[in-house]
């Protein structure tokens, strides 16, 4: 695939067709691989990688990257894809200065779950064949691995290997996932007790170091100024000083993405506390569905986001009361 | 820093009685900005507006408080008194102690410092107020009267009458709505077609009144004084202007066995049809359900015998697209079905009628030439009994829980006039309470009572049975003797009651104009704007508002006339000025408050930034326009970045209310 | 009966001005009481109220917030509470989620006809959220006073 998708960016930087490529770069190690863009043939050689880690979702940088002169090639895995869509139903990216090429995903590792798995220390190389995962280690020991067992999170509840919208496709084009099992995870902490979960997510939550990097990940999250960095909302606050602001944080973060959110899943891969913050999302979008019908943002460009639509025998927020979870003791 | 000033009302004994003003003013004269708290008796009244006024003047106030009614009653009044005083009108908060504390609290320490608290919050509130300007928009000065009954022409011709153009769209063919279908009207028994064509002809001949009849509203946008309403002219098939009105296609038309609507159904009609004499327009239609020309492309008679060359099977619905300052609803009622009330045998015996079709009946112009007869075998009745109140006053479910109000007095009317014309027949009025009020009206009911000998039966019938030898078979309860009655009957007239015409409803979502559960428009104020929607520049003639009787509906139509020309009269209008406004360096171009916007109001463009660097950026704005915003807010949640706020309730000043009222 | 040190609740009313607001005006009117822990707010419509000032209010130390708007068809501004119902329906349901009580948020469409409506909601509501104390997993302790 890298070599494909290598040939492809070469092919259309040579042609005029685009400009400039976004794509990920190798770093020091096999697993640091980063967002980058390339601006010509030379760096595209010398510095175009792609792998079983490069997880990390690439349309957020369109919003900056198509207002720029000129055309910008992007690669996209399924789930990016939808975030892209989701982008341009905001008109927050330009279509026509984006050169979408959609690429097969069987899913992306976790480099820790590796590590735990293998045992693999100071990795030097990771190969994948039909499925599994050949690490060798600096010094020469080798480890296999199915990659089915060190899937990212967001990749072991993959909800669709479908491209929503591309210009063209690399590999095959695969289906939306119907039997995926995002929403389990939900659904145990929903069958808790109020105590238990507020337990949960105190412990999750008081973890929070207030970095930002869900924030910065999120392809949702793309306003011009974010309210947290706003004086003038009455909410901008830089520290997790408190439970309050711990929990302000995350639930005003999950509200503003309600029905924007694609459920890609980079905030909880990019938290270095560990949070599962995606739990919150899909938390919203669980409750979208059973209320007010199935919702996938960024599946299709014209239908109404949940929250800018109604229906005039929607349910009454007392369904809150009325439904699911125990009560405390 | 503001200069406040806090003023505290005792509302005589209302508000002192149960909080201790006093010490409300003592308590926020220390709050951050208060240069004068103080307290009078009736802040209201002249003396207590001019004691702000001077304060705003002796302090130079640059906001004020006022702890005095609900501001659904006074924050006009307290805005004029700062205007007189040269402070913007909209630095003026109100803290309601009366309705939320003095009138609901009776420990005088709990309500004293709950008054503090609205107190200390409005003054946070009026910290973040921001002086404020109403824009103005200009009036189209033309008015649109939807219905074309008597309230609908009473309307559209004192508007008219004042000098401003009219359009009435019916969707008849004819104007003139139910009451061209009466006999007599009470309680004077005129003729109602002799009282009511004349003003027909009146619209017809007015210069200013256009008539849009066959017609439908289709679409409605703008806002008050800016009205665009696109009007479905539907195809009648005839061209309007080349129609003499002969008739003479309405007598050569080979299809015959089309139930004529005007007579309800009791005679028949033709294909191509007049309604009636005095239509107006007196322009045929062709029904298209029933014309074999349109429906097999073989007849063609109405145009041949048509010399005026009217006929256009071609014709098309047609749209039109008017402006107006000013749209009147007049959609009027209709009786309810009778489907759910199979006990009085409507559906079984011809001779079980309801009274708008015995008005049919007994008028000249009906299918019996005016003689009284049944319409099964055409014979002189010789007991009728009428039931009063079907559907009407219904618990049940079944039908409406409110009186439709005229029944009792037609029924007098229909009782009096048969006994008048036939002194042999028996009538019989089975009735729950007889409601008279109105000028002349006991009276009238009075004089059909002992004058004509009217049996008037307090009860109710609880079955009417069709007999083999074609009479109908009454049993009722008199609740004043105390037992069952049998009557053999010859005719049953059923006193329906009435509701809301059925496109009232998607007209109200058109015209975003509030109902209620019944269909009826709501009105502003139940007592004191009884003929204003709540939605401006919306106006209620007749009963699309509630059940009325003719006068009620004149006299309405007349008001909501009154309403129309009051605000056509003005050359600008004054928008409310608490309109949400976009912050375009936050704006993030996403469309979600475009969406969740009920009147349209804000728009997108492409707008040129500076960027970083002497570049240039082109970025998605949104922008309001502060005409067509009624200020709800829906946008400012919609909004993900916090661009969008409203003026006089911003997301700051109502955190510093969450704030004062949490500390 | 008056206890010491009894709790009494904090509570925010967002009433929306066209129907709530003038039924709480009406309890008054009709000189209807419920208990004057409750402090109203006057906002526009019910879609006015940012799920942001709910959770301002339990930061500064709110104990239940109750929105209360027209009913659903009835809005003022036609679809403005059908919009509030979806938010405060994901919003609550979301502070459930996190373990925060649910019986601390409500919604309640009030008619301006509906004073008798409006008294016996804020006494229930004040009822509730008294036998639940006070808020502790919503507040910031840095509003408390010392």
């Amino acid at each position: 695939m890298q070599e494909s998708m290598k040939q492809k960016a070469l092919a259309l930087l040579a042609d005029g067709t685009v400009d400039r490529v976004l794509g990920w770069k190798k770093g020091d190690f096999v697993y640091d691989v980063t967002p980058a863009v390339f601006e010509s043939t030379e760096e595209v050689e010398r510095d175009f990688t792609f792998s079983v880690f490069c997880g990390s979702n690439l349309s957020k940088y369109l919003v900056k990257e198509s207002r720029k002169e000129g055309k910008i090639l992007v690669f996209f895995k399924p789930c990016d894809a939808y975030s892209f869509a989701q982008l341009l139903k905001e008109h927050r990216v330009i279509r026509e200065k984006v050169y979408a090429v959609g690429i097969e995903c069987y899913g992306k590792a976790d480099i820790d779950k590796l590590r735990d798995k293998t045992g693999a220390t100071v990795i030097h190389s990771v190969g994948e064949a039909n499925g599994t995962l050949t690490v060798r280690c600096f010094g020469g020991k080798e480890h296999t691995v199915p990659l089915y067992d060190v899937l990212l999170e967001k990749c072991e509840s993959c909800k669709s290997k479908k491209h929503p919208v591309y210009d063209e496709l690399l590999g095959d084009e695969g289906e939306v996932v119907d039997d995926c099992n995002r929403f389990d995870s939900v659904a145990k902490l929903e069958a808790m007790t109020p105590d238990e979960r507020y337990e949960f997510w105190r412990g999750e939550l008081s973890r929070c170091i207030r970095c930002n990097a869900c924030r910065n990940v999120c392809p949702a999250c793309t306003c011009e100024k974010c309210i947290f960095d706003n004086d003038a909302s009455g909410v901008a606050q830089k520290a997790a000083a408190d439970s309050f602001e711990e929990n302000m944080f995350h639930i005003i973060r999950a509200f503003h993405v309600v029905g924007r959110c694609t459920d890609c899943g980079e905030c909880s891969r990019v938290c270095p506390q560990q949070i599962p913050l995606h739990l919150l999302n899909r938390k919203f979008i669980k409750d979208i569905n059973e209320l007010y019908g199935e919702y996938q943002a960024g599946a299709d460009p014209d239908t109404r986001p949940p929250l800018v639509n109604y229906n005039t025998g929607d349910v009454e927020p007392s369904i809150v009361y009325e439904r699911g979870g125990k009560e405390n003791g | 820093m503001q200069r406040i000033g806090v003023f505290v009302c005792h509302c005589g004994t209302n508000i002192a009685a149960t909080v201790d003003v006093k010490a409300v003013a003592e308590a926020l004269k220390f709050e951050p900005g208060v240069v004068v708290s103080t307290e009078y008796q009736y802040m209201c009244s002249e003396a207590g507006q001019s004691l702000i006024k001077d304060a705003i003047r002796d302090h130079r106030l640059t906001g004020v408080v006022i702890c005095s009614c609900s501001p659904r009653m006074h924050e006009a009044t307290f805005r004029k008194t700062a205007a007189a005083a040269g402070l913007n009108p909209y630095m003026v908060e109100i803290a309601n102690i009366r309705e939320q504390v003095s009138w609901i609290h009776k420990d005088v320490a709990e309500a004293t410092e709950k008054a503090i608290i609205l107190g200390r919050a409005a003054i946070a509130k009026v910290h973040l107020n921001a002086p404020l300007t109403a824009g103005e928009s200009p009036v189209t000065k033309r008015a649109l009267v939807i219905g074309g009954g008597i309230a609908g022409i009473q309307t559209a011709l004192d508007i008219a009458d004042a000098g401003f153009e009219v359009d009435i769209v019916e969707k008849e063919p004819t104007i003139g709505g139910k009451m061209t279908q009466l006999d007599k009207t009470f309680p004077t028994l005129d003729c109602a077609a002799c009282i009511l064509t004349p003003k027909m002809v009146d619209c017809a001949q007015h210069e200013k009144v256009r008539i849009f009849s066959y017609s439908e509203v289709e679409d409605v946008k703008g806002f008050v004084g800016n009205f665009s309403v696109t009007i479905k002219k539907k195809a009648r098939y005839v061209d309007e202007l080349k129609c003499t009105g002969c008739g003479l296609c309405t007598e050569k038309c080979p299809q015959k066995k089309v139930p004529n609507a005007f007579n309800l159904g009791l005679d028949n009609r033709r294909a191509i049809y007049i309604p009636f004499a005095q239509a107006v327009p007196k322009v045929a239609t062709i029904d298209a359900d029933y014309c074999t020309m349109l429906k097999s492309g073989k007849c063609g008679v109405c145009s041949k015998v048509c010399t005026a060359g009217a006929i256009d099977y071609q014709q098309k619905d047609t749209f039109v697209e008017e402006k107006y300052g000013a749209i009147v609803v007049a959609t009027g009622f209709n009786p309810i079905k009778l489907d759910a009330y199979e006990e009085y045998g409507y559906s079984q015996s011809k001779d079980v009628i309801t009274s708008l079709e015995l008005e049919r009946l007994m008028n000249a112009a009906g299918p019996n030439g005016g003689t009284l007869l049944r319409p099964s075998d055409k014979t002189h009745p010789h007991t009728i009994v009428f039931v009063q109140c079907v559907g009407s006053r219904c618990d049940d479910g079944k039908g409406k829980s409110y009186c439709s109000k005229i029944c009792c007095m037609y029924t007098a009317k229909h009782a009096m006039l048969i006994r008048e014309k036939y002194p042999d027949t028996e009538v019989y009025v089975f009735y729950i309470d007889v409601r008279t009020p109105g000028k002349n009206f006991d009276e009238f009911y009075r004089r059909a009572v002992e004058e004509y000998g009217v049996h008037y039966v307090k009860g109710m019938v609880g079955k009417v049975l069709p007999e083999p030898d074609g009479t109908l078979t009454v049993r009722a309860s008199d609740l004043i003797e105390g037992k069952q009655l049998r009557l053999s009957a010859d005719l049953v007239v059923l006193a329906a009651a009435i509701e809301p015409d059925k496109t009232a409803r998607p007209l109200a979502t058109k015209l975003t104009a509030s109902m209620d559960t019944n269909d009826f428009f709501t009105e502003a104020h139940p007592k004191l704007r009884p003929v204003e929607s709540p939605t401006a520049g919306i106006f209620l003639s007749g009963a699309c508002q509630g059940p009325k009787d003719i006068p009620e509906t004149v006299s309405q139509a007349s008001a909501a006339a009154a309403k129309v020309i009051g605000l056509l009269a003005k050359d600008k209008l004054t928008c409310n000025p608490c309109v949400a406004h976009s912050d375009e360096m936050l704006c993030n171009g996403c469309s979600s408050c475009e969406k969740v916007c009920p009147y349209g109001a804000i728009t997108y463009s492409d707008k040129e930034f500076r960027g970083p660097n002497r570049t240039t950026l082109i970025r998605r704005v949104a922008s309001v326009n502060e005409a067509v915003c009624q200020g709800c807010g829906a946008c400012t949640v919609a909004c993900p970045s916090g661009a969008m706020d409203l003026k006089g309730f911003s997301n700051s000043q109502i955190m510093a209310e969450v704030d004062a009222i949490c500390k | 009966m008056q206890v010491k040190n009894e709790f009494r609740p904090k509570i925010v009313a967002f009433c929306c001005n066209w129907c709530s607001y003038a039924g709480a005006d009406l309890a008054g009117t009709n000189r209807l009481q419920y208990p004057a822990d409750v402090k109203i707010i006057r906002v526009p419509c019910s879609c006015r109220v940012n799920p942001l000032f709910i959770l301002r209010a339990f930061q500064r130390g709110a104990d239940g917030v109750i929105l209360c708007g027209c009913h659903p068809g009835d809005c003022h501004y036609t679809s403005g509470n059908y919009y509030a119902r979806r938010r405060m329906t994901l919003l609550f349901s979301m502070l459930d989620f996190l373990g925060i009580e649910r019986e601390r948020t409500r919604v309640e469409w009030v008619s301006a006809a509906e004073g008798a409506k409006f008294a016996a909601t804020m006494n229930e509501f004040v009822e509730t959220v008294t036998k639940l104390g006070e808020n502790k997993r919503l507040e910031d302790l840095r509003c408390k006073k010392a």
